[in-house]
C-alpha cells in the first residue's frame, strides 16, 4: 500500500509500479516488463553486467554510497567457496522508510535485481535480512518469494536458463546495529550483532567466511531498470558520479510527508517547497536533517543545494539513506539533539569504549540540559565528547552520533544558551519531535 | 634481512616481519603503545580503543593492535592527537567506573589506574549519576562487580579460546553490557580463575584473595605448584606467613600466564589446621606428642637397633617431596640401611619409554614442543582434567599453529573439539586404535605422543616402534601425575635402578611386596599414603611416617614427623617432561620440617654421614651422579627450567609394569593434598570425573 499521494515531480523508475492494483504480485509485475532484465542478464557475461552497473554510477542506497558496480567487482567470482548475496533490509535509521515500500509494493523487483547480482557474482544463494520490526514484511515478502518459486522464478533452472538461486527471508531482532554490513553478517550467523573488523571485507570474507555480496534494498531495487533500459540511461537520470533517482522520505513539519522518487541531486528547497508541500501552518524553516538522524543537519540558509552525494559531502553532511527531515522555527536543537543521541545511546551495541560510553554520557547530559539543569561549560564539552567520538569508533554508529550533535551545537549554539540558568525551554513543541 | 619490514615509529627505526602488529613492534623497541583488549595470544578485538596510534598519511587515527606493520610506514605514539584520544577515552572509561580503588583488590596493580595514571586527565568532567549493578558471585572462585569491568572481553576469550571452556558470554547490549555466565547465574568450569588473572581491572575477583590484602603488602614468591606433573610456575602471594593467592600475570616460567585452580587456589592446605605441628611417638597405642630430639633419637635408635641385627627395612617415597629429598632418601636406604627395599607409587613407566628411546636423539618433548610442533596425539589421558597445562599447550597450538591433534582416548575429551580425528578406545586395544590412525599420522611432518598409564611395559616398546616407523620426526611425553614423580623416577626411588637409572646388584621389593611382606622390621614412608586402601602385612614392623597430614599412613605410625609441603622449602623438581625447575619457599609452618632436613638430622642422630643435608649441596652432587641432570645452575636460579638430558643406553626397568597406575585424579582432586584443600572441595564441580562430556 502506499502511504502518501505521489508528487508530479517525480521521476518513477523503482517506484512505476506503486500504486497499480496488486502492484506485489508475480501478474503485474510480469505484465510491466517484469523479469525481462534477468533474462537478458542471462545472456550478458559477469563482466557485462558488473559493467552496466558501473555504467549507471550508482551508488550504495543505505547511506555511505559505495558505487555499486565497483563492490560487486570484488566479489571473488572464481572463489571454490560459495558466495552468497546478502539484502540488506534492516532499514533503522531515523527517517529512512522507503525499503518498506519497496518490498511491500514491489517484492519482484527486488527478487529480479538478487537474481541479476547472483549471476553478475556467481552466486546462486541469497538472505533479505529484514528489520526486526519490520516483521510484517517478512509475510509479503515470503509470499513473494512462494510466488517465484511457484512460478519457476525462483529454485533449480529459472526459466530454463541453468540457472539456480534461492532465497530466503531472515528476521533481525531489533538492533540498528545489525544494518551495519559486518553486524549483519554476525547477526546472520546467529551471533551476537556486533561489527567484524575491516578488512577482510565481506565481499570476500562475509558470511561464514565465504564472499558475500551486500546492498541495500534499494540499490538492488535499481538493477532490473539498469540492467532493461541501459545503464547510460540510468546514469542519465543524476548528476556525475550520482546515477539515477533516490527514494526521499520526506518527513517532518511539513505539509505533504512522504516517500518520493527523484532524480539525485534535486534541490532540497525544492523538495521542502514543491514536492512536500511546504512548511506546515506556514512556519519558518530551520534546519534539515538531509539523509537520516547521522547526517550533520543543514540550517536553512544552507538548503538551497543539490541532493547528490558529492554536493552534500562538500557542505561537510551526507546524502545517507535518504531520510530528509524537515525542522521549523519552533524545533528545540537541545531536545532534538537530546532525541537523536536517545537513539543512538539505545543502539550502541556497546563493543568499543568510546560509543558505549559516549553516547551515554552525552544522552544523560543533553536529558539533564534540556530540563533545566545545563550550566554554561556543559556546551562545549557535548561538542568535545562527540569528537572524542568522532572517528575513534569500531564501526560507524559513534560517528553517526557524533556527527549530527556537533553540527547542532555549532550551528545553534543560542537554543543551548537559551537552557541556561534553569531557564524551561523556550520552544513550544519541543516533546513533538518529528523523530519519536 | 630483506623479508622484514622497515617502518618508523616515534622517529626510531623498526625492523619487524610482515604481519607483525603496530603495538608489538612498538613494544620491541621500547615504546609503549597501551590497550586494554589487546592480549598477546588471544583474537584482536581492537575494542578498547586506546592502542589508537598516528600513521602519517593516513586521515583518522589506526587501531595499534589490528594494524600490520607496512614498508616505510611512519607512526606517532606520542603526538598530542594520539594523547588527546587516549585522554578521551580513559574519561569515558571512568564515567561509569566506581573509583573504588581504595579497597578494589586490584588496586596497585590495576592496568587501568596505571593508564589513567599515565595519560588520563587530572579532574573529571562527568556530572551525571554513575549506573549501578550489585556485584555477583558465579562459583566459589569467581566474583563479577560489573560496574568495574570495562568490558575488554579478555575474560570470555580466555575461558573460549584458552580454556575451551566458553563458560563466559556477553549479555544485554550498550552501556549495560555485561559479562555473564552462559550457564543461567553460575560458571560450570573449570574454575582455574584464569579470567580472573587476565583482567585489566578489579571486575573479576577471586573467591580466595577478594578484600583479603593490597598486593603491595604480600610477598610475592616465585615457586614451582605441587600437584600435578605439569611443572607450572605460580607466584605465591604470601601476606603474615599465609599464602592468599597463587598467580602468573607475570607470564613467567614454561606455563606463561596459565595456573589451574590448583595452581592458584589450591595451596590452602598449607594453612589447614589438620596440618601436623609436632613429632609424635606411639605409646600404648596412643600419640603423644614428643620434641624433635626425642622423636629423632627414638627413630635413629630403632633404626640402628635393627640395622645391628641385620634386619629388614622397607622405604616408600614420595611423588611430591624434591628431587634433593628423593636423593637423599634412596642414598639412606641404600647406604645407611643397605636395602633396595625402595618404591614410590609409579604413575607412568618412565623407565620402558627411557629404554625404549635408548640411541634415539631428540625424542623427548619439552613442554614447549606440545605448543609447537605441528601433530599432536594424546593416548589415554583425560589431558584438561589431568594435565591442564598440556591440554593449554594443545589447544594453543591449535589456534596459533593450526597444529592436528589426535586423541585415542577410553572417553569423551575436550581436546575432541580440535581433533582431526578422535578415537574412542578400550582398555588393552590402545596400540590397536593408534595403528588405525598410521596413515594419517604418517603425513604429518612431525609429531608428539603423549600417553597415560595405559601405556606401560612391552606397550612403550611397542609405541615407540610404532613411532619409529611412521619414518617422521617423533617425540614422546610420559604422562605422570604428581609434581615430582618424575624426579622420584629419575632420583631412584625404584627397586631396581638407583639414581639416573643405575642398575642394581640385588633388585629389592616394589611397592606392594613391601606391603605383603609379612617380615619387615621397620617400614618408612615419606609423603605417601600407602596404606589408603591396603593394609601392611608386617604387623611388628615400627613404621616411620613423615607427612603433613594424619593419613591413613600416618595413622598407623610408631613414629611420626611434621614434614613441612614444598610451599614451605627450597630444592628442585622434575615435571612431566623432564624439566627441572627450582621450588622457593614462601611460608613456614611452626613445627614442621623439610623432610630433607628429617632425613639429614636423623642421619646424624644415627651417626652415619649421607653429605651435607642442604638443597644446594645435595643438588650439586645430582648434578655430578645422575644421568642427565648436570645442567647449567644459572639458568635454574633464574627462574627457568632445563629438560634433563635423555639417558643413552639401556635402563633397567620394571618387571612388574601392573604396578604403574596412574591415581586418576580430575581437576579437583590432588591426592592427599586435595583432600585438605578447602577451595578444591567447595567447587560443584568437585570431585569431578575423566573422560566426561561437559555441558
Amino acid at each position: 500500500m502506499l502511504y502518501n499521494e505521489p508528487s508530479p515531480l517525480e521521476v518513477k523508475i523503482l517506484t512505476k509500479r506503486f500504486g497499480l492494483e496488486n502492484s506485489e504480485s508475480l501478474d503485474t509485475y510480469l505484465a510491466t516488463d517484469g523479469y525481462k532484465a534477468f533474462l537478458k542478464a542471462i545472456e550478458m557475461t559477469p563482466e557485462q553486467i558488473i559493467e552496466e552497473v558501473k555504467v549507471s554510477a550508482l551508488r550504495g542506497r543505505g547511506g555511505a554510497g559505495f558505487p555499486t558496480g565497483l563492490k560487486w567487482s570484488f566479489v571473488p567470482r572464481t572463489s571454490p567457496k560459495p558466495k552468497y548475496i546478502i539484502i540488506n533490509a534492516d532499514e533503522s535509521e531515523p527517517g529512512t522508510c522507503k525499503d518498506r515500500l519497496l518490498m511491500e509494493n514491489d517484492p519482484h523487483q527486488l527478487i529480479e535485481g538478487i537474481l541479476i547480482a547472483g549471476r553478475a557474482v556467481d552466486s546462486h544463494k541469497g538472505y533479505i535480512y529484514i528489520r526486526g520490526e519490520y516483521r510484517y514484511l517478512i509475510e509479503a515478502m515470503d509470499r513473494a518469494i512462494a510466488e517465484a518459486y511457484s512460478r519457476g522464478y525462483l529454485g533449480k533452472n529459472i526459466q530454463k536458463t541453468g540457472f539456480d538461486f534461492d532465497l530466503y527471508t531472515h528476521t533481525g531482532a531489533g538492533a540498528y546495529e545489525c544494518g551495519e554490513e559486518t553486524a549483519l553478517l554476525d547477526s546472520i550467523e546467529g551471533k551476537r550483532g556486533v561489527p567484524r573488523m575491516k578488512p577482510p571485507f565481506p565481499a570476500v570474507v562475509g558470511a561464514w567466511q565465504s564472499p558475500t555480496l551486500l546492498n541495500n534494498v534499494e540499490t538492488f531495487s535499481a538493477i532490473p531498470a539498469i540492467i532493461r533500459d541501459g545503464g547510460a540511461a540510468f546514469a542519465a537520470l543524476g548528476p556525475p558520479k550520482n546515477g539515477g533517482t533516490r527514494l526521499v522520505c520526506l518527513s517532518g513539519h511539513i505539509n505533504k510527508p512522504g516517500v518520493y522518487e527523484l532524480p539525485t541531486g534535486f534541490n532540497l528547497l525544492r523538495m521542502i517547497y514543491e514536492v512536500g508541500g511546504g512548511m506546515r501552518n506556514g512556519k519558518k524553516l530551520k534546519c534539515v536533517v538531509p539523509g537520516g538522524s547521522s547526517c550533520p543537519v543543514l540550517k536553512a540558509d544552507e538548503c538551497d543545494i543539490a541532493m547528490d552525494f558529492d554536493s552534500l559531502a562538500k557542505v561537510k553532511s551526507m546524502l545517507g539513506s535518504g531520510g530528509t527531515v524537515i525542522l521549523d522555527e519552533e524545533t528545540c536543537m537541545v531536545k532534538f539533539a537530546q532525541r537523536i543521541m536517545k537513539f543512538y545511546q539505545h543502539e550502541s551495541c556497546g563493543w568499543c569504549i568510546p560509543c558505549r560510553e559516549g553516547t551515554t554520557w552525552l544522552k544523560r547530559m543533553l536529558d539533564r540540559f534540556h530540563s533545566g539543569g545545563g550550566i554554561k561549560s556543559d556546551i562545549p564539552l557535548i561538542g568535545e565528547l562527540s569528537k572524542n567520538m568522532l572517528g575513534r569508533t569500531f564501526c560507524a554508529l559513534g560517528d553517526a552520533a557524533a556527527m549530527p550533535t556537533i553540527s547542532i551545537v555549532e550551528k545553534f549554539p543560542e537554543d543551548f544558551e537559551a537552557h541556561l540558568n534553569g531557564k524551561p525551554c523556550p520552544y513550544q513543541h519541543a516533546s513533538e519531535l518529528a523523530m519519536a | 634481512m630483506s623479508d622484514q619490514i622497515h617502518l618508523t615509529i616515534d622517529g626510531r627505526a623498526v625492523t619487524a616481519a610482515p604481519g607483525t602488529l603496530v603495538i608489538n613492534a612498538a613494544k620491541a623497541v621500547g615504546i609503549e603503545v597501551p590497550s586494554f583488549c589487546y592480549y598477546d595470544g588471544l583474537t584482536l578485538q581492537a575494542a578498547c580503543r586506546m592502542c589508537l596510534v598516528e600513521v602519517e598519511k593516513t586521515p583518522k587515527l589506526q587501531v595499534g593492535c589490528t594494524l600490520p606493520v607496512a614498508e616505510g610506514m611512519v607512526v606517532h605514539t606520542d603526538s598530542p592527537q594520539v594523547h588527546e584520544a587516549r585522554r578521551g577515552t580513559l574519561e569515558f572509561l571512568l564515567t561509569n567506573h566506581p573509583l573504588d580503588c581504595p579497597v578494589c583488590d586490584k588496586g596497585g596493580e590495576c592496568e587501568l589506574q596505571d593508564m589513567t595514571f599515565r595519560y588520563g586527565m587530572g579532574e573529571s568532567r562527568f556530572l551525571e549519576q554513575k549506573q549501578h549493578i550489585d556485584e555477583q558471585q558465579w562459583s566459589p572462585v569467581v566474583f563479577y562487580d560489573k560496574p568495574r569491568c570495562i568490558l575488554c572481553y579478555r575474560c570470555v576469550r580466555i575461558c573460549d579460546e584458552g580454556m575451551g571452556v566458553k563458560a563466559l558470554g556477553v549479555g544485554n547490549r550498550g552501556s549495560v553490557s555485561v559479562i555473564e555466565p552462559n550457564h543461567f547465574d553460575h560458571l560450570e568450569c573449570d574454575e582455574c580463575g584464569m579470567c580472573i588473572d587476565i583482567c585489566p581491572v578489579g571486575a573479576l575477583t577471586s573467591g580466595t584473595y577478594r578484600y583479603k590484602t593490597r598486593p603491595w603488602e604480600m610477598k610475592h614468591v616465585g615457586t614451582i605448584c605441587t600437584h600435578c606433573s605439569d611443572g607450572c610456575k605460580t607466584t605465591l602471594g604470601v601476606r603474615n606467613n599465609e599464602i592468599i593467592r597463587g598467580n602468573n600475570r607475570d607470564r613467567s616460567g614454561l606455563n606463561g600466564e596459565f595456573l589451574c585452580i590448583k595452581g592458584r587456589y589450591a595451596a590452602d592446605f598449607v594453612n589447614s589446621p589438620e596440618r601436623l605441628q609436632s613429632p609424635m611417638i606411639r605409646r600404648h597405642g596412643k600419640f603423644e606428642p614428643v620434641s624433635w630430639s626425642q622423636a629423632l633419637a627414638a627413630a635413629a635408635q630403632k633404626l640402628n637397633e635393627v640395622k645391628a641385627r641385620a634386619g629388614r627395612f622397607a622405604v616408600i617415597g614420595s611423588n611430591h617431596t624434591s628431587n634433593e629429598e628423593n636423593y637423599y632418601l634412596q642414598k639412606f636406604a641404600r647406604q645407611a640401611l643397605g636395602t633396595n627395599n625402595i618404591d614410590h607409587h609409579r604413575t607412568g613407566d618412565v623407565a620402558t619409554l627411557l629404554d625404549a628411546l635408548s640411541g634415539h636423539k631428540e625424542a623427548l618433548a619439552t613442554t614447549a614442543d606440545v605448543y609447537d610442533r605441528k601433530a599432536i596425539l594424546v593416548i589415554s589421558s583425560d589431558l584438561s582434567q589431568q594435565h591442564p597445562f598440556l591440554a593449554f599447550q594443545v589447544r594453543a597450538n591449535f589456534r596459533h599453529h593450526a597444529a592436528h591433534v589426535y586423541t585415542v582416548t577410553p572417553g569423551p575429551v575436550r581436546e575432541k573439539d580440535l581433533a582431526v580425528q578422535s578415537v574412542v578406545t578400550t582398555p588393552g586395544n590402545e596400540l590397536k586404535d593408534v595403528e588405525s590412525l598410521r596413515e594419517q599420522l604418517a603425513k604429518e611432518p612431525e609429531l608428539v605422543i603423549l600417553f597415560g598409564d595405559a601405556i606401560k611395559g612391552e606397550a612403550v616398546r611397542k609405541l615407540v616402534a610404532f613411532g619409529d616407523s611412521l619414518g617422521i620426526p617423533v617425540k614422546y611425553v610420559c604422562l605422570v601425575d604428581y609434581s615430582n614423580s618424575r624426579g622420584a623416577s629419575d632420583m631412584g626411588l625404584s627397586p631396581d635402578a638407583g639414581p639416573g637409572y643405575q642398575a642394581v646388584n640385588v633388585p629389592g621389593l616394589a611397592y606392594d611386596e613391601i606391603l605383603a611382606a609379612g617380615n619387615l622390621d621397620v617400614v618408612w614412608v615419606v609423603g605417601a599414603n600407602p596404606l589408603k586402601h591396603a593394609s601392611l602385612a608386617s604387623q611388628n614392623a615400627l613404621v616411620i611416617v613423615q607427612d603433613l597430614f594424619m593419613t591413613e599412613t600416618a595413622a598407623r605410625a610408631d613414629i611420626l614427623f611434621p614434614a613441612a609441603s614444598a610451599y614451605e622449602k627450597h630444592g628442585t623438581v622434575t615435571n612431566v617432561c623432564g624439566e627441572v625447575q627450582r621450588l622457593k619457599g614462601g611460608v613456614q609452618v611452626m613445627g614442621a620440617k623439610p623432610d630433607l632436613e628429617i632425613l639429614g638430622l636423623l642421619s646424624k642422630e644415627m651417626g652415619v654421614n649421607l653429605g651435607i643435608w642442604s638443597a644446594d649441596k645435595v643438588f650439586e652432587e645430582i648434578r655430578q651422579n645422575v644421568h642427565g641432570y648436570n645442567i647449567p645452575l644459572p639458568v635454574l636460579a633464574t627462574g627457568g627450567a632445563v629438560q634433563t638430558a635423555p639417558v643413552n643406553g639401556h635402563v633397567p626397568v620394571s618387571s612388574r609394569p601392573e604396578l604403574i597406575q596412574s591415581a586418576r585424579d580430575t581437576l579437583f582432586t590432588s591426592g592427599t593434598l586435595g583432600r585438605y584443600s578447602k577451595k578444591l572441595n567447595s567447587t560443584l564441580e568437585a570431585p569431578g570425573a575423566l573422560y566426561a562430556e561437559r555441558p
